[in-house]
């Protein structure tokens, strides 16, 4: 199922972002950056790869627009994901010798559970597993499933959190 | 994002000189009396404790809601020391997801169902020979009702063979029924069980400035879109009409004159710690249910030792809720749940009459001769899990998870239902003097227990529910009934509305037997609970109070 430029929109349900549309690039994000030698964009876009489902496609675009679309509006988050990127990264370095986006998919699906993100509650304060449930594992999720797409995945055309109207929910499965 | 982290304005929150009203709390029933009363030219002044909540950050909000990491009351901030209480009662009432305080009140956190009250829960003494009859009949109400109706913007249709009488339509549309509700609608006519839409306070079409409905599906707690009704827009509209608005302006008591007669001032407190008196010539305390009660606690004085306006001994008893009595399970089909957070169908065939059997095409609900009270039966749109809620809290991810979300999610399918709760005097909302609040005032304590007419009529709206899911094929998976039932976050009964000063709190105009100048706009004056939402009902007497109001002012 490929994820579009308009499921991150959806999912970001249009605050700002149709005016700044053209802008939801990486490198925006970036320039502010300064926690980690490795660009933000690259160790999220290659976790979601391993937290996403793989019948998901074009997850780098997704990712980009969703995550810098949110991190533009709210200078916290943006330091807070930055931050938990940099995290994930050093403990890639430390356990696999190699940055997450050179690892292999069941090897970044293992550094997040070696982490213990699985049962960690997600805290953006909280302990390090905590922070990368509720920045990363937590807040990839809420981009999918929220979306048309992510929703349609599971089977609901107008997911929770989803502004898709109100024919959807009078319609037979047949349709 | 939090509205205490905000910058608090730079607003003047210096009291006005003395007004002609001062409204204290901007729910409903504040911001509908305020705005009416300063749209016919009346100087208001509303003192809200709560702050003013940014629309721009609904979408925020929403995703509070949402979230594992937020619980039920921080969506709209409920915790700290400002909204202490305990419960030394039989049963824990949890208070602070029940209500929400700022501007707006708790219609900010509401599910937005609205209907009137039937003419027989006006006459329970009557018609059952328990509680007491309402000193004002449905009649009384009637107009009021059609006003109520317009303003909160209700889309409903004439549909419902039970409903009390009515001469106009509904100002909008009814939202059409949902998929489910017509599974439902087959099962109900082989049972003998009448369906019909809910009127709902959401646009089913754009009105009042407010967009339509869009389908977020998040109403309660949250509707990011404006379609669910909130008081803020009575608030706002009120502003406009001149009203004067003061948010985080907690009220610590009101006090009276020499005489004990008249209510002189309300004595609110700012942040900055300040005190302040807002004179007015008369006063209408609409804080809700459990405020009201505290509020004339905690002004008490050598004249009213027990309390304000508590010549009675009852402010603060006779505390009622509506019970939740509830069953789902699955299918063995598709349902198409949480596209919508809100209810397009119901029934109220066993309102006036709960004991009564019904005859379908295929089988029967049974009649039961136990003494019940009032019930309605509710149909679910949003049965089972929310993947996007099951994702977040689920122990894996990728490949491992979506089957088990796929699983999960489809074939669910609820009923609920309401069950009104009779008036007793041991229920009660009382001070506690061993905590208090920010302000250093005693906090609400709540005693509150069932009594068996509840329990049996709960057993009941099982029964009628057990029977439909039976009819439709369901395999019931859980039952909320007597022994696990929980509140419908109706505060309703604590200032009790009657003729005689020896036994209620307000006149049959809401205003207080003791002061002349003070109004109790709210579900608080409710004599018996019925079993419909309360909020349409408040809105109605809250116009006819304003009324009376603009007539003596
Ligand atoms: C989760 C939930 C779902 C609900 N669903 C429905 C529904 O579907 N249908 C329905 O009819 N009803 C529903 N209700 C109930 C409905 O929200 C209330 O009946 C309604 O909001 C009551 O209106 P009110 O104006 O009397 O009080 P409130 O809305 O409680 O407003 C009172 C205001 O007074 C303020 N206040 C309190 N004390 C002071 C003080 N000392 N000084 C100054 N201000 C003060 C508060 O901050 C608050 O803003 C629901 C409630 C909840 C919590
Ligand atoms: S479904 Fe509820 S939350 Fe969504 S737009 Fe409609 S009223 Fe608002």
């Amino acid at each position: 199922m490929e994820l579009t430029r308009r499921d991150a929109l959806a999912a970001l349900t249009g605050t700002v972002v149709a005016g700044s549309a053209g802008a939801l690039t990486w490198d925006r994000l970036d320039e502010n950056g300064e926690s980690s030698e490795r660009p933000t964009g690259e160790t999220l876009t290659a976790l979601a790869e391993a937290v996403y489902p793989s019948a998901v496609e074009n997850v780098g675009e997704f990712v980009e627009t969703y995550v810098v679309g949110r991190a533009s509006e709210r200078p916290e988050y943006e330091r807070g994901v930055a931050e938990t990127a940099a995290l994930v990264e050093a403990y890639a370095v430390d356990w696999f010798d190699a940055p997450v986006p050179e690892l292999a998919r069941e090897e970044r699906d293992q550094l997040l559970r070696q982490l213990g993100t699985q049962t960690a509650d997600p805290d953006p304060d909280g302990t390090d597993a905590e922070r990368v449930r509720y920045y990363i594992v937590n807040e990839l999720q809420y981009a999918l499933y929220t979306s048309p797409t992510g929703g349609e995945l599971v089977g609901i055309d107008n997911p929770q959190g989803h502004g898709g109207g109100t024919e959807s929910y009078r319609r037979g499965p047949e349709r | 994002m939090s509205a205490d982290e905000t910058e608090e304005s730079e607003q003047d929150r210096t009291p006005s000189d003395r007004v002609d009203v001062c409204v204290v709390g901007a729910g409903p029933a504040g911001g509908l009396v305020a705005h009416r009363l300063a749209d016919r030219g009346h100087d208001v002044v509303v003192l809200e404790a709560g702050p003013r909540f940014d629309p721009a950050d609904r979408l925020e909000r929403m995703e509070r809601a949402i979230r594992p990491i937020h619980g039920d009351d921080e969506v709209w901030e409920m915790s700290g020391p400002r909204d202490e209480f305990t419960t030394p009662g039989e049963l824990f009432y949890p208070l602070n997801v029940a209500r929400v305080k700022g501007v707006g009140g708790s219609t900010l956190h509401w599910q937005g169902m609205v209907m009137r009250l039937h003419e027989s829960d006006f006459e329970r003494r009557s018609r059952d020979g328990v509680a007491d009859d309402w000193p004002i009949a449905y009649g009384d109400l009637r107009p009021y009702y059609a006003e109520a109706e317009s303003a909160l913007g209700v889309a409903g249709a004439s549909d419902n063979p039970f409903a009390p009488p009515r001469e106009e339509p509904h100002p909008l549309p009814a939202f059409e029924p949902s998929h489910s509700d017509s599974l439902f609608a087959e099962a109900c006519e082989r049972v003998g069980v009448t369906t019909h839409a809910v009127p709902n306070a959401r646009n089913s079409e754009p009105y009042d400035d407010r967009s339509a409905c869009v389908g977020y599906g998040t109403c309660k707690p949250v509707c990011p879109s404006g379609a669910k009704y909130t008081a803020e827009s009575h608030v706002e509209k009120a502003e406009e009409a001149g009203a004067r608005v003061l948010d985080r302006v907690p009220v610590q008591r009101l006090e009276h004159d020499s005489a004990g007669e008249r209510v002189e001032a309300a004595v609110y407190a700012t942040s900055d710690g300040e005190e302040h008196r807002q004179e007015a010539r008369a006063f209408a305390l609409a804080c809700g249910g459990v405020e009201n009660p505290r509020l004339l606690l905690l002004s008490e004085s050598e004249q009213y030792p027990d309390g304000l306006a508590n010549s009675s001994g009852l402010v603060g008893r006779h505390f009622m809720e509506h019970l939740f009595a509830g069953m789902g399970g699955t299918l063995e089909r598709r349902t198409r749940q949480n596209h919508v957070g809100f209810i397009t169908s119901e029934s109220h065939q066993f309102y006036d009459d709960p004991g009564a059997g019904a005859e379908g095409t295929e089988s029967s609900v049974p009649p039961s001769d136990d003494d019940l009270g009032p019930l309605k039966l509710e149909f679910l749109n949003y049965a089972g899990p929310s993947p996007v809620e099951t994702a977040l809290s689920a122990e894996t991810w990728g490949d491992d998870l979506l089957p088990q979300l796929r699983e999960g999610y489809g074939n669910h399918v609820a009923m609920g239902a309401l069950v009104g709760q009779l008036p007793r005097a041991e229920n009660r909302i009382t001070l506690d003097p061993e905590t208090t609040d920010d302000h250093g005032n005693p906090v609400p304590a709540i005693y509150w227990r069932i009594d068996d007419r509840t329990k049996r009529t709960l057993a009941r709206a099982n029964e009628i529910q057990r029977t439909i899911l039976e009819s439709l094929g369901v395999d019931i998976e859980w039952t909320v009934g007597p022994d696990n039932t929980g509140p419908a976050y109706h505060h309703m009964g604590t200032t009790r509305m009657g003729t005689d000063p020896e036994s209620s709190v307000v006149d049959p105009q809401l205003r207080t037997h003791d002061l002349s100048n003070l109004w109790i706009p709210s579900s608080s004056a409710f004599v018996t609970s019925g079993a419909m939402n309360p909020t349409l009902t408040i809105a109605a007497l809250a116009l006819r109070v304003a009324d009376d109001l603009d007539s003596r002012l």
